[in-house]
């Protein structure tokens, strides 16, 4: 059994682990498609997506553990960290649900992650620019593919319209947290490394905004619920996550193919 | 065989590179060309295959009939002389 490691606590190693986390964890949760996707094609091409994600991953995890000066390696940050290390919001580790809610999530992500890279390829720091100057093109991808279900389930059947709101009543809630600051937020801004993530919110919600309205969809009311993953609070469905993610490198430690 | 339910047939087309044709790779299923064309790219470009894509309906190729292959084709097979052999290539010709 390999015992946890402790990722730096410094700021800049958590703000590029915490998006890091973002996109390990919903790549993760998109493979779970893997084989299991409504047509052939779409199982292809969810996969891609997470493909994208996780090597988004590998180059921000190994950069933090760059930052951190700890020799931290990806592995042992994406596979041997505790729950309350992992710094990604809680929306992106809630179970896939239906194809309705994955595809929305993806869309809301995707979204996100876009603007993020879009901001960040101006980052102080030389190699987050370069990792947010590849990562772009794939989230723009993301988006468009992601926001063309969107449109096609609410435009769809009454049964795939009716799953579509059901993922938006589920799923919107979780968004707030991408936008509330904390002091790793602050600092980033100051040193030039890059945005507060609260600095997103207008361009997000007016793209959300005019997906929802391709689909007669109300943005739905903002709620005081806020989820908590990105201070390592997380729900009940990380621990079962990581476990499946965790087992291999923690039964064999250093284990590679 | 096709259901109702199933989505149409289409042709992909991939271009490996600028200058080259779009040459046939495969077929995939989707609801429209919009669809199409974005899983062609994920079915068929996942290897760097492609910088263009170009999708067809199936349904919208016409083809001879394989029964009329030997009518069609085999008249060609004694006349060599159509072949442009005894020219002599400039080597800044490529892909001929």
């Amino acid at each position: 059994m390999q015992a946890s490691i402790q990722p730096g606590r410094d700021a800049a190693t958590q703000y590029v682990l915490r998006l890091g986390d973002t996109c390990l964890i919903l790549g993760q949760r998109i493979a779970e498609w893997c084989g299991h996707a409504p047509v052939l094609e779409e199982d292809i091409a969810l996969t891609n997506m997470s493909l994208d994600l996780i090597g988004q991953a590998r180059a921000l995890l190994t950069h933090a553990g760059q930052i951190s000066g700890l020799g931290h390696d990806e592995d042992q940050l994406a596979f041997l960290r505790d729950e309350r290390d992992y710094l990604n919001p809680t929306l992106v580790e809630l179970p896939r649900g239906d194809f309705a809610f994955t595809v929305l999530r993806n869309a809301m992500v995707a979204t996100f992650l876009k603007l993020m890279w879009q901001r960040l390829s101006a980052s102080s720091d030389a190699e987050l620019a370069a990792i947010a100057g590849k990562a772009l093109k794939e989230s723009r991808y993301h988006q468009q593919h992601a926001c063309d279900w969107v449109v096609r389930l609410g435009d769809g059947t009454d049964e795939s319209a009716r799953r579509l709101k059901a993922a938006l009543a589920q799923l919107w809630r979780y968004s707030a947290e991408l936008f509330e600051d904390e002091a790793i937020d602050e600092q980033a801004a100051a040193s030039g490394l890059g945005p507060k993530w609260s600095e997103l919110q207008a361009d997000w919600r007016a793209e959300m905004a005019a997906l929802l309205a391709a689909v007669k969809l109300p943005v739905p009311a903002d709620s005081v619920y806020r989820s908590t993953g990105r201070r390592g609070v997380h729900s009940e469905h990380m621990g079962f996550i990581l476990a499946e993610m965790q087992y291999l490198q923690r039964a064999f430690p250093g284990g590679v193919w | 065989m096709t259901t109702q339910n199933e989505w149409p047939l289409w042709e992909v087309f991939v271009r490996a590179k600028a200058g080259l044709d779009h040459k046939h790779c495969g077929s995939l299923h989707a609801a429209d060309s919009k669809m199409a064309i974005q899983l062609a790219r994920d079915v068929y470009t996942r290897r760097q295959e492609g910088t263009s894509v170009w999708v067809v309906r199936s349904d919208q190729i016409v083809a001879s009939d394989p029964g009329d292959k030997g009518m069609f084709f085999d008249p060609m097979e004694d006349k060599v002389y159509r072949h442009p052999t005894f020219y002599q290539l400039p080597e800044s010709v490529n892909h001929m």
